[in-house]
């Protein structure tokens, strides 16, 4: 009996891990730029989870005795030419930037899986359900999701409605593209064989073994919706003031750039670092998950 | 046809869509598996088992493929005709397959235990800790050491010869009628195929099932099956019980394939192989299919294409001259 690889070794070729998932898991903990990126995001979330314990400042509080004073010890990102502190609304920024990022990442996803798998398995959808997504695509992201906050009107759900729809193209082919595959495999075969009806082939045997791309994807997208978010903010109808977000702090500081610098500096700092960060982890989820480097 | 018989196919012929058209991927193609029997399908690559086998559930791709004529008949019902829903409860439930390689047949994602009370909660609605109690008592079944643990473990902890183990469990979960064993052992080494062959024939007698074993290892078959279906080019040659066709083949390819066939003992001479190679199923050939590489070709054969001539109550022969002189020669 060829009993299977009862791993003992120090050197923990094969772990003895009980289940698959743990073993990417313990991959992606001793990946590198994972591990960074990953502690960049929770930092961030976390800052913004607990903006008001961290502060104590009202975002919207004005002082206009204080206007456009400089990083001090009070006001270690300064203040804003309303006389409001930059450090408090670049955390309240962070949280509406960021749910904004997370919410058409889960969404996009959610939904460009649905469309990847239904047009990969229903080959008549396949033609209609691409077109469609290729008509998408053929416009650049932002200036799609520019049409749709401006047709909708400036406001947070449209802005993530708007980008939702943006993505939702390159989600969709991902996972067609992988669907694809997968469905021509054996297992999905002896799904049918013992009798799987296809709904249930779809969404028990070929979008889990379709998916590992999209999560990848997803965090890039996550990436792009904030640096997205703040390019519709900056340029009016993304998030509408005196609700503070990353892209709309910008905006506001832009016509003082020369003295107060500090009031774009941040934010601008908040966004690249979220990008930075969200990348990275995309990298390392990548490397983990990317089925040519995977062993058996 | 007769009493006994589960599944009745008659005359199955299957295209495939190519560019230049239909081609004829299995024509004419008939025969019974008896309930409890033991029926080998041996040929080469492309002689068509394999999409025999598939058709019998009508499971080739949509759109690619289809059936030009003939029936499958099982329990009253034509299945090349069946509603889709009816043919779902069949499948898994009444016959059931185990495909040639292991290391794909399993869902990466799903525990063992997943991928058998699936065939379970299908067709029998059984509960979840009923399905696991169940799982193991089928991993102890098809004899998975451990199967208490084994029963929560992701295929790729397995082995080749546990996971088509696994896939065996899976087939046998529903009690089928018919389990069709599609290469069982073919992607195996030779010690667990002689394991593998064991359980299934164990299994077979245990659950009074029929089995439908398709491979092109004439060993395999010999060991195995009862009754023996040589295929060629998409066409059944010679349907003989296996102590016939090893003994008395009829057709001249079967004689081909036991020449071809090393031996134990006779040394290290050069081993026969039929001439030539097997055809395209949509190349021109006058008569018989068989007849550009016959050493024994004679002009009729070419006139026209050989019926499955019987020439006894279960001996079956496609040549013309070979069954034109059954019972003088």
């Amino acid at each position: 009996m060829t009993e299977i690889a009862l791993a003992t070794g120090p050197a923990g070729g094969a772990v003895l891990a009980p289940r698959r998932r743990f073993i990417a898991l313990r991959r992606l903990a001793a990946h590198r730029s994972f591990q960074i990126g990953l502690c960049l995001v929770l930092l961030l979330a976390v800052a913004a989870i607990f903006a008001p314990v961290i502060t104590g400042i009202d975002p919207s509080a004005m002082k206009v005795r204080l206007r456009f004073k400089p990083p001090s010890e009070a006001f270690p990102f300064g203040t804003d030419s309303f006389g409001r502190d930059v450090l408090t609304r670049v955390l309240y920024g962070a949280r509406v930037s960021l749910w904004i990022g997370l919410v058409v990442a889960v969404m996009s996803g959610v939904c460009g899986a649905v469309i990847g798998v239904l047009a990969a398995q229903f080959r008549r959808l396949d033609a209609p359900l691409m077109r469609l997504m290729d008509a998408l695509m053929s416009f650049p992201a932002i200036l799609l999701a520019l049409g749709i906050t401006a047709a909708l009107g400036p406001r947070m759900e449209s802005v993530i409605i708007a980008l939702t729809v943006a993505y939702v193209p390159a989600g969709a082919r991902i996972v067609r593209a992988s669907a694809l595959v997968v469905r021509e495999l054996d297992y999905v075969q002896a799904a049918r064989i013992a009798g799987a009806s296809d709904l249930r082939i779809m969404f028990r045997h070929i979008l889990p073994n379709s998916v590992s791309p999209l999560l990848v994807q997803m965090t890039f997208v996550f990436a792009y919706s904030i640096l997205a978010e703040a390019a519709l903010s900056f340029l009016g109808v993304g998030v509408q003031p005196p609700t503070a977000s990353w892209g709309n702090i910008i905006a506001e500081g832009r016509d003082y750039a020369t003295e107060a610098w500090w009031v774009m500096l941040f934010p601008g700092l908040g966004i690249s670092l979220a990008a930075l960060g969200l990348n990275l982890l995309g990298d390392g989820l990548r490397d983990v998950l990317d089925p040519r480097l995977k062993s058996g | 046809m007769t009493a006994s018989s589960l599944v009745s196919i008659e005359d199955l012929t299957v295209q495939f869509r190519t560019d230049r058209g239909w081609t004829t991927a299995i024509e004419g193609v008939s025969f019974d598996v008896a309930e409890g029997d033991c029926v080998g399908v041996v040929g080469e690559s492309g002689s068509g088992k394999s999409v025999t086998a598939l058709s019998m559930l009508r499971l080739h791709a949509r759109g690619t493929s289809r059936f030009a004529r003939g029936s499958v008949r099982y329990g009253g019902q034509d299945l090349l005709r069946a509603p889709e829903r009816t043919l779902r409860q069949i499948r898994g439930r009444d016959i059931a397959m185990v495909f040639q390689d292991p290391m794909s047949s399993l869902n990466p994602v799903l525990t063992i235990c997943d991928q058998i009370s699936e065939t379970l909660c299908l067709h029998q609605g059984v509960s979840r800790a009923a399905a696991r109690q169940r799982a193991i008592e089928l991993l102890d079944l098809v004899r998975i050491p451990d199967a208490s643990r084994r029963v929560d473990e992701y295929p790729h902890r397995l082995s080749g010869g546990m996971r088509q183990r696994v896939m065996i469990a899976i087939a046998i979960a529903c009690r089928p009628r018919l389990l069709i064993a599609d290469e069982p052992t073919t992607a195996l080494d030779v010690t667990i195929q002689a394991q593998i062959l064991e359980l299934l024939r164990d299994l077979r007698a245990e659950l009074g099932m029929a089995v439908m074993l398709i491979s092109h290892d004439l060993g395999v078959i010999a060991e195995f099956a009862r009754r023996v279906i040589v295929m060629y080019a998409g066409r059944i040659v010679e349907d003989a019980p296996v102590d016939v066709l090893f003994r008395a083949p009829r057709h001249p390819y079967t004689e081909g394939l036991m020449a071809s066939m090393p031996a134990l003992e006779g040394g290290a001479g050069r081993l026969y192989a039929i001439p030539g190679r097997i055809p395209d199923a949509d190349e021109p050939i006058a008569g018989c299919r068989f007849g550009p590489r016959c050493a024994h070709v004679e002009a009729i054969c070419q006139a026209a294409a050989p019926e499955l001539v019987a020439i006894g109550a279960t001996h079956r022969v496609r040549c013309t001259p070979r069954t034109r002189t059954s019972g003088t020669s």
